[in-house]
């Protein structure tokens, strides 16, 4: 429960009520409240992929994913995504270190790959309707673009937070307040990423080879 | 609003003054009502000079006791708004089952019966299941405050909202008009061009984000910040419903998120997730919103079975029966509570091995409900009962609730739904849980913990006036019901051919309802009373029923700071224990207390994100991206400010705690 | 069952029921077969939960009344909150009811499945083996109901007939909401969906007229989308038919569409012939003569969709009405077919 252990009892056998010798600090909950949040999250996805399992294969008479999809373009997204990852946690080590500079530095590269990802995805959502497969065009289009954008909409959001963090990084350093946000965005993007594994294959992969 | 062509302007996007209703005479009455009202109000309160105490005391409070009030607060405005449109609805069948066309057309009925579910079931029970939750749990747990008091107050005004959409929609514009789960297609775009479904989607998912951060907020706040000593298996019954049913929350509210979202992107992108053609499949939205829909029903009554297990403890002055036994009981209903979602649309066309799956899996959900009420009798058993109003709206919910489990295990069983199903004999049957579990738990809950919250004890005459006539009204109002349904009568038809028999029964179902209304008068009246007598029924112990929870340790109302030194649990029921084996309250050694200050962030991100929802509504596409966008910097903005605690000196503590002592001292 | 139709007759927890012994309680009192076996289900279930729900009622208020803060003589023992004794006989007791409801349960499922064909007239009377059920295609369209008579060739709406004692099968669709088809007296409701056939088998074995309405919202005239059953004797019926079949009024595809848009209160109409297509191409949303048919649309979807050309909607979905010679339409002929062909190909391979 706590890190410091209550007495229940005084020295004399008597129950102890009221902690009156210390203070009681319970642990901070950012850590679960964000984790429990995220799991909720996971379960918006869920209802997506639900949705997408369903829809994916309504066609509507229409194209099919692997008339649409261009997997060596997806490849590299998904490259950009991951890298993104990795430089998150090279940004979360010099957080550990209290090197404000470098830590911002990574992170700044971190949305840099982040930003990519997104271009390359509004690129591939802009070349699909351009093309005139667009989200109405079919079950399968709707639930497509429904459960990506979904994600490119929560990477977008990931990357304004990590914009407001470089500055609040940049002003107050690395102090526990900074930490304990710096590790919230750490769970949300590596939480992105997994999505996107799950995204990558069930959606472009098995669409396209399957 | 369909019948005119749809303009839309820059500035108003679909609203102009043809949105309002100023050709019909009830709603522009009601408006004048309300309009006046609200004059008054704000005269009131500007005379009083009592804006800058509501904006610093309440509005933007953290404390988690406030912020519980005005959950509650909320939901009792929202039940005589809920409670409205059920009286419209038994004027209307009594009328027009004389073969007349009554005053309600159907444009209207059907915004009614659907305003009178959505109101009810997210802006009445859950912000009393929530409010009831936010008051007690800390308390109870022995903590200073949630784990996110920023949060909670952020969640308040988030559902606020959502309240706030759903009663402008009776002024501006229409409300949906497809019953409260608004299965596509009837939903679509093409059968519901107006704006009222899209009051409907916003209106829930601006409150829903409310209910869900608040879901998390409760969860972290059971999981981290119990007192020392107290073990999951030491937790009071309330806060083990509340853990399950913030569990609910935040597993199902999301999926309704998902679902509602995918309806409006159907609505505004002509995306086909649940049209008809080009593969969109409506019944995938069924199975999604009762995926949420059933659950829900659980988050309901689980805080309400805890209310019950508290009261019946205390007023049978006896401790638990078979605690153990409840705790289980509690955790396999909210298990079960996920696989039972296709009991609501058997008559769909599934096969019939699955029909028999979720039909059983429904009865198994019984069991752990019957073992309660066995506990609840056992613990009744062999002891002192006191039937003070608490008790009575306990006694009041065994019997009522023991029949709505009954009728809802025969409609478990499938071909049994087949006759049963879209019947009254739904309504009256879920009415039977919802007013005798929910409402009468919640009602319960209320009396119990008022003294808590501010000092003086609820007048017990205008109490049992209220449960009595709750009692009796619901009987009439909804047995009725259960006959209407045998007689084959659907649930939702604003017109009938005439029969005389229809008549009677309505007409008694609408006596019913007169009882209930005068039940909900008397409720009012004693508040009313009771702060007018509020000396005669000061209560200064703080413990005014002999409780055995911690809450009941404390000053009523609470200090700020709750407990100014930490408690420690040896035993369920900590405050009896304390009791039984001689405690006595610390007297010096206080310290500061660390403590969150007050913000105004919540209502401000509530309100832009409210006006953005508006903007959707209305396609007025420059508040909808500018209230995003205000929303958004003001979200950052507010990350920015990391100075948001202070300490209470320990002198405040010390003299906030020797009144007390007074207190106490003249009280002995 | 007997015993518990008396139970649930002396202890009813309708009280009302009583008092209103005269009126007409279709779902106690039904016509068909298969709302009276639904009516015994509901009888033997409540029956079964008596058995616990009584008890607990009356140790309710014994409990209340003896253990009440007056009676100082009742045994007061504040300790007293476990027992495993207890435990056992309240937690076996819901089980045992619950193990006997969930046997009753999946039988009577099983037996009652809609779908199931129907395999006796009556309690007494077991089905001939050469009896043939009557076929009756609903389509619930805004805001009425139109039957169609398959083996008849014939069409009505908002008024239906049957011969009692016959099996009749009905294949039941819809157009825009969805709504419920419910007969009371005769069977229970299953939901009419657009793009969806559902089934419902049934008998009626007692002559009369029974309301039928829908169950489930459909929008504004749904309040008055009622329709009448008549359960006519043979010759009723045949009568009923030849009545019906007298007019000059025929139900084609251009009609349908006529009669598919919102309309309410709709008086009752027959239709003395019908386009024998017509509930197959509603249920396959293709009565427009420029629309290709759902079942279609599906069978180009599992061959792997209708590849880029599909792109263009209105090319995929207006090629045309798909007949036995066309199956796809005019798209057998358009880029369209050239993918799906250079699919059929690919999997044959």
């Amino acid at each position: 429960m706590a890190n410091h252990a209550p007495s229940f009892t005084t020295p004399g056998g008597e129950p102890v009520f009221m902690m009156t010798d210390k203070d009681h600090h319970p642990e901070n909950g950012t850590s679960l409240g964000f984790w429990i949040y995220l799991m909720s999250d996971c379960l918006i996805f869920a209802s997506l992929f639900a949705t997408y399992a369903v829809l994916g294969k309504s066609y509507a008479a229409g194209p099919a994913p692997k008339d649409l999809f261009d997997l060596e373009l997806v490849a590299v997204n998904t490259a950009m995504l991951l890298f993104s990852s990795i430089t998150y946690g090279f940004a979360m080590l010099e957080a550990y270190k209290k090197n404000v500079g470098r830590t911002i530095i990574w992170l700044g590269i971190t949305g840099l790959f982040g930003a990519s990802f997104i271009g390359i995805e509004l690129y591939e959502f802009h070349h699909l309707i351009a093309e005139g497969a667009g989200p109405q065009r079919s079950a399968f289009l709707s639930a497509f673009f429904a459960l990506v954008g979904t994600h490119g909409l929560h990477v977008t959001v990931g990357l304004i937070w990590l914009v407001t963090l470089m500055v609040q990084v940049g002003k107050n350093g690395v102090g526990p307040a900074n930490m304990r946000r710096l590790s919230c965005l750490s769970m949300f993007w590596h939480f992105l990423d997994v999505i996107w594994i799950g995204v990558f294959s069930f959606v472009y992969l098995m669409g396209v080879i399957g | 609003m369909s019948s005119i062509p749809e303009t839309t302007t820059f500035l108003f996007g679909r609203l102009s003054l043809d949105s309002l209703p100023l050709h019909e005479p009830v709603v522009v009455a009601t408006f004048c009502g309300v309009a006046l009202g609200g004059i008054v109000l704000v005269a009131a309160l500007t005379y009083f000079r009592l804006w800058g105490y509501l904006w610093n005391e309440w509005f933007t409070s953290i404390d988690h006791k406030k912020i519980g009030i005005m959950y509650i607060i909320l939901a009792i405005i929202m039940l005589f708004r809920g409670f409205a449109d059920a009286v419209m609805m038994r004027i209307q069948q009594v009328w027009a089952s004389t073969g007349a066309e009554g005053y309600l057309n159907s444009h209207h009925y059907d915004q009614v019966y659907t305003a009178h579910g959505v109101i009810m079931i997210f802006f009445v029970a859950m912000p009393l299941v929530t409010g009831l939750m936010n008051f007690v749990v800390p308390l109870q747990i022995g903590a200073r405050d949630v784990a996110f008091p920023f949060l909670n107050n952020f969640s308040f005004w988030m559902t606020a909202g959502g309240v706030v959409l759903t009663m402008i929609s009776l002024f501006v514009g229409e409300f949906a008009r497809t019953g409260w789960l608004a299965y596509p297609p009837l939903s679509g775009i093409e059968y519901s061009p107006g704006v009222g479904v899209d009051y409907y989607i916003w209106g829930l998912q601006v409150a829903g984000v409310g209910t869900l951060l608040s879901g998390v907020n409760l969860l972290v706040t059971i999981v981290k910040m119990r007192a020392p000593g107290m073990t999951l298996m030491k937790m009071p019954v309330f806060t083990w419903t509340a853990l399950c049913t913030n569990i609910l929350i935040v597993a199902v509210f999301p999926v309704l998120t998902a679902t509602l979202a995918l309806l409006a992107l159907d609505r505004y992108a002509g995306t086909n997730f649940f049209t008809s053609d080009l593969g969109g499949n409506p019944m995938m939205y069924v199975n999604l919103i009762w995926i949420w829909g059933h659950p829900e029903v659980y988050i309901l009554i689980l805080p309400a079975f805890g209310v019950f297990s508290e009261i019946v403890a205390t007023f049978s002055r006896k401790r638990l029966f078979g605690y153990v036994t409840m705790v289980w009981a509690t955790a396999v209903i909210t298990l079960l509570s996920y696989l039972v979602w296709l009991h609501h649309f058997f008559t769909m066309g599934s096969g019939a091995s699955v029909n028999t799956f979720f039909g059983i899996t429904t009865m198994i959900i019984s069991v752990p409900t019957g073992v309660k009420i066995f506990n609840w009798l056992f613990t009744m058993y062999k002891g002192r009962i006191k039937f003070d109003v608490p008790m009575l709206w306990t006694m009041g919910f065994l019997i009522t609730f023991t029949i709505g489990g009954m009728t809802g295990v025969l409609m478990s069983v499938p071909p049994a739904d087949f006759v049963l199903h879209n019947s009254l004999f739904l309504i009256a049957h879920f009415h039977n849980v919802i007013i005798g579990g929910v409402v009468f738990g919640m009602l319960a809950g209320i009396v119990y913990w008022f003294p808590k919250a501010f000092g003086y004890r609820l007048d017990p005459f205008w109490g049992k006036m209220s449960f009595w006539f709750w009692f009796i009204g619901f009987y009439f109002a909804f047995m009725p019901l259960y006959v209407l349904g045998l007689m084959g009568v659907t649930r939702r038809l604003s017109q009938f051919e005439a029969d005389s028999t229809l008549t009677v029964l309505f007409g008694v179902a609408a006596f019913g309802v007169v009882l209930i209304a005068i039940g909900i008068g008397c409720f009012v009246l004693q508040l009313i009373v009771s702060y007018l007598k509020r000396d005669q029924l000061r209560d200064e112990t703080g413990d005014p029923w002999n409780g055995r929870t911690l809450e009941w340790s404390t000053s009523s109302p609470p200090p700020d700071y709750n407990f100014a030194f930490t408690p420690v649990v040896h035993d369920l029921d900590a405050w009896w224990d304390m009791k039984t084996r001689g405690y006595k309250r610390p007297l010096a050694g206080f310290r500061p207390i660390h403590m969150p200050k007050n913000t105004g962030a919540g209502i401000i991100l509530a309100g832009l994100s409210t006006a953005c929802a508006f903007g959707l509504i209305w396609h007025m596409w420059w508040l909808a991206i500018g209230g995003l966008a205000a929303t958004i910097a003001a979200a950052i903005v507010h990350t920015f400010n990391y100075n948001r605690d202070y300490y209470i000196p320990a002198e405040t503590v010390a003299s906030t705690e020797e009144a007390r002592t007074e207190a106490l001292a003249k009280q002995a | 069952m007997l015993i518990s139709s008396r139970i649930l007759t002396r202890l009813s927890i309708l009280p009302l029921l009583a008092m209103l012994g005269g009126c007409d309680i279709v779902l106690l009192n039904p016509a068909g077969d298969i709302a009276l076996q639904q009516r015994n289900l509901i009888y033997t279930a409540v029956g079964l939960m008596l058995l616990i729900v009584v008890p607990v009622l009356i140790m309710t208020l014994v409990i209340a009344w003896k253990y009440r803060e007056g009676n100082s003589k009742a045994e007061y023992d504040p300790d007293f909150h476990h027992s495993t004794k207890i435990e056992i006989v309240v937690w076996g007791a819901p089980i045992a009811i619950i193990l006997a409801l969930g046997t009753v349960t999946w039988i009577a499922t099983h037996k009652l499945d809609p779908k199931q064909p129907l395999t006796r007239i009556d309690a007494a009377t077991p089905l001939p083996a050469d009896v043939k059920p009557l076929e009756i295609e609903v389509v619930a369209l805004d805001w009425k109901w139109l039957f169609l008579y398959p083996q008849q060739g014939f069409a009505t709406v908002n008024e239906v007939a049957a011969p009692v004692n016959v099996p009749i099968r009905f294949k039941i669709t819809g157009t825009t909401a969805m709504n419920s088809f419910f007969v009371p007296a005769l069977a229970g409701q299953i939901y009419a969906m657009p793009g969806m056939q559902s089934e419902l088998n049934a008998i009626v074995n007692r002559e009369g007229v029974f309301k039928g309405m829908s169950a489930n919202v459909s929008g504004a005239g749904f309040s008055h989308m009622n329709f009448k059953f008549h359960g006519l004797s043979q010759q009723g019926f045949e009568e009923w038919v030849a009545k019906a079949k007298a007019g000059t009024d025929t139900l084609d595809r251009a009609k349908f569409l006529e009669l598919a848009k919102p309309t309410e209160k709709e008086p009752v109409r027959t239709f003395a012939s019908a386009d024998p297509a017509l509930f197959d191409a509603v249920v396959n949303r293709c009565v427009e003569e420029d629309k290709i048919c759902m079942r279609d649309i599906m069978h180009i979807d599992m061959l792997g969709g209708g590849g880029k050309a599909g792109i263009d909607k209105e090319q995929a979905l207006r090629m045309g009405l798909c007949t036995p010679s066309a199956p796809y339409g005019s798209a057998f002929y358009s880029p369209i077919r050239e993918d799906v062909t250079k699919n059929e190909e690919k999997q044959a391979g």
